[in-house]
């Protein structure tokens, strides 16, 4: 889509040095949310100065001396502070200059980022904000505004997070292997969710917010990178790729939901469906099937139809299966019920519903009367159908979904008013 | 997910809250402005406005050419919006706690108040029916 904001060259540079530029400064420093701290305001000095001045010859050098610098004097300031208050001299200054800076860039500083962001001791919400910040290199004013927040809220939620990985004890190094096979389904869930922001919030909100879901497919696309034999790192990646395809088809000029079986598929993105379904077979290949592999595969699926009647329910119907043995959920359930009845028939669909009724879990319980509107709909009990659209209209907390699910009622109802209209005509 | 926080109350009630004793006031404003820092620094706080009171309260509609059509009067039972806190949590419990802790506000006696609050999620542009 042309109307989302680009980044500027600048912009673009800053946010790949981010996490490179503050694995150098944490690790020389041992202290991460400072240097946290240190390298964002580096980034807005080089933000204000780059554009005026030009990039400078070494601009990761650049950063890290900047952001040294603050540390630096952070620091000295911390040290007066205490001497003021014990008035006990320091022999020397602790704080070796800024050489050796580019012996200090790894590789793997942006996994070991990934890995302390996503840390699983913090709320979702923390863990996304800081990942932002930390390893997108987004400001905290840009944080802010995607979550539709005010910026002191989001700064306060990056100083908490940091906190928290204070707390757990966490240092500055790459998991062990086994730490982070551990560790991986935490990192893999912030990204998602990130994704699933930028993704399910309407177009409108693309306009002046920034494109998340973007942002998420970057920073899937740097773990893949970093892990390129983890199967389920490249399912995300995929699945993200597979979903994101169809974003333009799906709502509608006036920001109404379209679903899948209405969209017009010319407008899907035929180069990130064939980069998703490369990614993949490759990694389907690799044997170790996880949930999100699982998931890319389902949204390939609907991606190859080139009509919706082209479908291959009987294999989604499949997949489903399979997902529900290795993770199962409610909305597994639910999806799978509506893949079983256009499989066999909205009557075997209803039958699994059943299933969930009275399932705590499925806290979105408008879900389930979406999805039983939708079932009994194609069974032809229109009333029943009419009654559970609406009883999900008014459970719903998004206006779009609200919007479509009154109209699916309406639409039906007006379809029986004149079929009844008819009938009675002698 | 996003929640507003509503403090309602009688015309009365805003009458009884304008014969408080000072200390009793005091100990109230005290509460309250712990209660938004305490939003502030948990990374939940969005907004929060205080309203003037219903005394001046008017019922506006558009009359046939468009211009406003104001009414005042209103029955002694309406329940009248006094304040409220827009707040970004994880989840239903968090926000029903955030919203006990604010009906402890300490009215008379700095015995707290027990007011109840409404609270209503706010309606999201975001959309996910499996589409």
């Amino acid at each position: 889509m042309t109307q989302q904001k680009q980044d500027s060259p600048v912009e673009h540079l800053l946010r790949e040095l981010t996490p490179q530029v503050l694995g150098a400064v944490a690790r020389r420093f041992h202290d991460f949310a400072s240097a946290e701290d240190a390298v964002q305001e580096a980034m807005l000095a080089a933000f204000t100065q780059w554009p005026r001045d030009g990039v400078p010859e070494n601009p990761r050098g650049w950063l890290i001396q900047v952001a040294s610098r603050r540390m630096t004097d952070q620091v000295r300031s911390e040290i007066a502070r205490r001497e003021r208050e014990t008035a006990v001299a320091r022999e020397a200054d602790p704080l070796a200059p800024a050489a050796g800076i580019e012996s200090d860039m790894d590789p793997d500083d942006t996994l070991i980022l990934l890995f302390m962001c996503c840390h699983p001791a913090l709320t979702s919400s923390s863990a996304i904000a800081l990942t932002l910040r930390a390893v997108g290199g987004l400001t905290t004013a840009e944080i802010a505004n995607a979550f539709l927040v005010p910026e002191a809220t989001m700064a306060q939620r990056i100083t908490r997070a940091k906190q928290s990985i204070k707390e757990s004890g966490v240092s500055f190094h790459l998991p062990s292997p086994l730490e982070r096979a551990e560790r991986l389904p935490a990192v893999l869930r912030v990204l998602y969710l990130i994704f699933s922001e930028g993704y399910t919030s309407s177009i409108g909100a693309h306009l002046q917010r920034l494109d998340l879901a973007q942002e998420a497919i970057r920073l899937a696309r740097s773990a893949k990178a970093l892990l390129p034999a983890d199967a389920e790192v490249a399912g995300l990646l995929a699945l993200m790729l597979l979903t994101d395809a169809r974003r333009a088809a799906r709502t509608g000029p006036h920001e109404e939901l379209i679903p899948l079986d209405k969209q017009d598929r010319a407008l899907w993105d035929r180069a990130e469906i064939s980069e998703g379904i490369e990614l993949l077979t490759a990694a389907l290949s690799k044997g170790s099937v996880g949930l999100y592999q699982l998931q890319a595969a389902i949204a390939a699926v609907h991606d190859e139809a080139a009509r919706p009647e082209d479908t291959d329910w009987p294999q989604i119907m499949a997949l489903y299966e399979l997902l529900k043995r290795v993770a199962p959920s409610p909305m597994v359930t639910l999806n799978h019920a509506i893949a079983a009845a256009m499989v066999h028939g909205p009557s075997q669909g209803l039958a699994l519903l059943q299933s969930l009724d009275g399932d705590r879990r499925l806290a979105e319980h408008y879900r389930l009367d979406a999805v039983r509107g939708h079932l009994l709909e194609m069974l032809g009990d229109h009333a029943s159908a009419i009654r559970h659209y609406r009883a999900a209209a008014s459970a719903t907390t998004s206006i779009p979904e609200r919007n479509y699910l009154i109209s699916q009622a309406s639409r039906l109802e007006e379809t029986e008013q004149s079929s009844s209209q008819k009938t009675s005509v002698p | 997910m996003k929640y507003i926080l509503m403090m309602n109350g009688k015309k009365a009630d805003f009458e009884r809250y304008a014969q408080w004793s000072k200390e009793d006031l005091q100990a109230n404003v005290v509460f309250m402005r712990a209660f938004s820092k305490e939003l502030k620094d948990s990374g939940a706080f969005v907004a929060t406005e205080g309203l003037a009171w219903p005394s001046e309260a008017k019922l506006v509609r558009a009359g046939k050419d468009g211009e406003p059509v104001t009414d005042g009067v209103f029955p002694e039972s309406k329940e009248f919006l006094a304040g409220y806190w827009i707040i970004d949590v994880d989840s239903p419990a968090q926000a029903y706690k955030i919203a006990a802790r604010v009906s402890q506000a300490p009215g008379p006696g700095g015995k707290p108040g027990n007011l109840p609050i409404e609270v209503r999620q706010v309606l999201s542009s975001h959309a996910d029916l499996g589409l």
